[in-house]
Formats: structure tokens, sequence, C-alpha cells
């Protein structure tokens, strides 16, 4: 990124990520699938989620995911997993309380449809915190081209 | 001594940042004594929480595992929210920290001292 | 639990050297390698959920430290101490260190917790809740307003962080205005 009529990396690292980064995702979505079954959940997840399109931008130059997810769509994204946790927390109250698990029902534990609203919940706060995160990182490194303003 | 000494060691890292937060003229040096002492906190609260041959916070289908043999979850649940709020505070102090180089040319907090409008 | 040991030192000396060191970039690699170290000290410690979660903040924290010191042409050094903030911080660290001694003797022994609190959690997680996972059960059930103030912070950081960075468009907006006046 320090040298504009370059972008990227060498061809050795834009072949690699182009082998890896959707096994990333893929990873990504495990953990936060099975947030309730295996170790991992929400938090680990949307950051590794965030850390694929990292990858992609930072082998590709400049915006070679920021077509893909400019800074507009980036914070819809969060909001939605935003106001995701919010509602369910909000239809808690007619049954029993504030973020009361309502759909939980004595069921099978271990599997993968189990326990409620807690692998809905992994699934909004993943959203969440990869978009914020995805977001930190457009501010601070993509979109910033200024130099020192006292010469 | 040997019971305690894990937790010595963990606060000899903790004074290490605050001293790098109090005594460092670099943004940069002072925002690595931050990160430092936030790992510190977080590695202070998983040891309380270990206890000796336990193991995991997980249960299995296909095995018995008795709730006393695990280690204690609490502190893990704290320590998790507490590692992503850290991630946040250290990227907006890395924001201010470009801000002030794009203001003053200088990384130097002791030549910091002009109010510019 | 020789291997706590070792790492616990390897983190010493790496903050040691993170602190000391006149490179910047150094600095930032040295303050990987102790967030590498932590990780696998957590795995030791039987907190799988929690290595993940550290491992992966780790390396995003790492990608911006480079971030702001790379793109820099004279800010690879670093400038010294201050004398009067020295004075007070070993001040300070004595305080604190006389105050651990009082507190240590009050602590549970490494290895041995008390667990008044948190006993309920194990024992009553698959019957509460339905998920095997007790971690997760207990910031997504027993604890979620956490998980909510949480995600309030990060929202909050993520709007400082857009604010913070945006004022540079707005003043040469005002600038050329005055000079076309």
């Amino acid at each position: 990124m320090s040298k504009e009529h370059d972008p990227g990396m060498t061809v050795i690292v834009k072949t690699v990520t182009r082998l890896t980064v959707g096994l990333i995702l893929l990873y990504g979505i495990y953990i936060i699938l099975h947030g309730h079954l295996t170790p991992g959940g929400g938090f680990a997840g949307g950051v590794i989620i965030a850390l694929a399109f990292i990858n992609l931008d930072l082998a590709f130059g400049g915006s070679a995911s920021a077509k893909i997810f400019s800074k507009g769509k980036t914070g819809v994204v969060e909001a939605l997993g935003a106001v995701m946790f919010l509602s369910l927390a909000l239809i808690g109250l007619k049954y029993g309380g504030f973020l009361d698990n309502f759909l939980y029902s004595d069921g099978n534990p271990g599997q993968l449809v189990s326990a409620g609203i807690i692998p809905l919940e992994n699934i909004a706060i993943s959203l969440k915190v990869g978009a914020g995160l995805f977001g930190i990182f457009l501010t601070l490194i993509i979109l910033q081209k200024f130099e020192s303003e006292k010469k | 001594m040997n019971a305690y000494m894990p937790y010595v060691l963990c606060m000899i890292l903790f004074s290490i940042g605050v001293y790098a937060i109090l005594a460092k003229r670099n943004i940069i040096k002072i925002i690595l004594g931050v990160v430092i002492a936030e790992y510190a906190v977080n590695l202070f609260l998983v040891l309380v929480a270990y206890k000796v041959g336990g193991r995991s916070a997980i249960f299995s289908e296909t095995q018995v595992i008795l709730p006393e043999s695990m280690v204690d979850p609490l502190p893990h649940a704290l320590v998790l929210t507490s590692i992503v709020i850290g991630l946040a505070t250290t990227a907006f102090l890395i924001a201010l920290a470009i801000r002030l180089y794009g203001k003053y040319g200088t990384f130097d907090i002791t030549r910091m001292r002009e109010l510019r409008g | 639990m020789i291997e706590l040991y070792v790492l616990l030192g390897l983190m010493i000396a790496g903050a040691v050297i993170a602190i000391e060191v006149k490179n910047l970039l150094s600095a930032v690699v040295a303050v990987g390698i102790i967030g590498l170290a932590l990780s696998i000290i957590f795995l030791l410690l039987k907190a799988p959920d929690v290595a993940l979660t550290q491992i992966v903040v780790e390396i995003v924290a790492v990608i911006l430290l480079i971030r702001a010191t790379l793109h820099r042409e004279i800010a690879l050094k670093s400038c010294g101490t201050r004398p009067f903030g020295a004075f007070m911080g070993i001040l300070f660290i004595g305080l604190a260190a006389v105050a651990a001694i009082v507190t240590f003797n009050s602590l549970a022994p490494f290895g041995a917790p008390l667990m008044t609190v948190s006993e309920f959690y194990p024992i009553n997680a698959i019957a509460g809740t339905g998920a095997i996972n007790v971690v997760s059960s207990i910031i997504l059930d027993y604890r979620a307003y956490d998980t909510l103030g949480e995600a309030t912070v990060l929202f909050t950081a993520v709007i400082g962080v857009l604010t913070v960075m945006r004022s540079v468009g707005k003043k040469k907006e005002e600038d050329l205005q005055e000079k076309n006046e």
C-alpha cells in the first residue's frame, strides 16, 4: 500500500489467497453456528469472518473488497445485527421477561438445533462484531491517504 | 510462596505496562503499555479460575462428565467480553494517534503543547 | 506446571523488550509475541473459547498498530522517558506491591478456586438452557445483559473512530472556501 502504482502483493500471496479465503470464511461460519456445542461462539466467529475480508483486501490492493462492502453497506450490516439481537430480547418480554429463552423446550441437548435462541443470538453478535471491525479497518487503512499538515 | 507465584508474575507484567504509560514520551509506546496492561488483567482473571486436574467447561453426549471436575466457567465469560472491548479501545487510541501525527508532525507528547484552532 | 512459568517468563521478557527498544516496528512485533504466548497459556489453563478469541483479536490489533507505525518517515525512533513520570510510576508500583502483599493472603491459592457463586452454572446448564457449552450459556442466557452492553461499546467505538478520522475533509473544504473569497 505504500506504492500506489502497484496494487497488492506478489503473485505467490495472491494465488494462496485465492485458494484459502473461501476456507477461512467457511471456518468462521462453522464456529458461529456450533457456538453452543463446541468452543467459539459469536465473538471469535465474527472476527474470523472480518479477517477473511481483510486478507482479501491486503493481498489484492486497496479496494478489492471495498467494492463488495463499501462503508455504507458495512454500516447497514452492523445495524442489522444489533436490531436482530434487540428484537429477540424484546420478543422474550411477552413470554416471561427481557432476554428470556423462549424457544427452549426441554428438547435434545447436543444437536445442532437446540438450546432455544442461543444460536440466533450467536448469529446476531457475529454480524455486529464482524461488520464493526471491518468498518474500523476500512476507515483506518484504506480510506486514509493524508500526510502531515504541518510542513 | 509457590502457590502464589503465577499471581506475582502477572502483577509484574501489569506494572511493566503501567510504567510504560506513565514514563514514556512516544505515544505509540503509551498505547503498547495500555495493551500490555490489558493482557495482564485478562490473564489474572483466567488464572483465578483454574482448578488443578480440571477439564474445560464443555459437556459431551458420549461420555459422562461430572460438573465438579470442571474449571470455573464464570471468569471465562467475563474475559471474553473484556478482550473485545480492549480491541475497541486500542483501535480508538490508534485513530487518535494518527490524527495527532497529521496535525503536529511528531509522536512526541511533550511537543504537542500548542493549541491550534 | 513448568510450561506455565516458562511462558510467563517469556511474556515478561517480551514486555521489557517492547517498551525499551528504539525501533517502533520491533516493539509492535514484540507485543505480537506476547499475545501469542498469552493464547498458549489460555490453552494450558483449559480455556479454549478465550484462547480462540484472544488470538484472532490480537491479529487485528497488530495489523492496526503496524498501520500506525509503518508509513511515517521520521517516527521510526522513539523519544525517551519523562523523569517526573518515571518517578511517579515507581512510587505507585511500590504502593501497589505493598497492597498486593496484604491482598494475596486472602486470595485462594492457585489451583483451588472457591467457586461459591459459580458452582450453579455447570450443574444447571443443560437443564436450564440446553446448551452443552457452559460458557456460551453463561454469556448468552444467564448474563446476556453483558453481551448487550459489549455490543453497545463496540458500536460506540466504531462511531468514535469514524468521527475522529473524518474532519480532515471538512477542514480542507473550509480552507478552499476561504481562499476563494
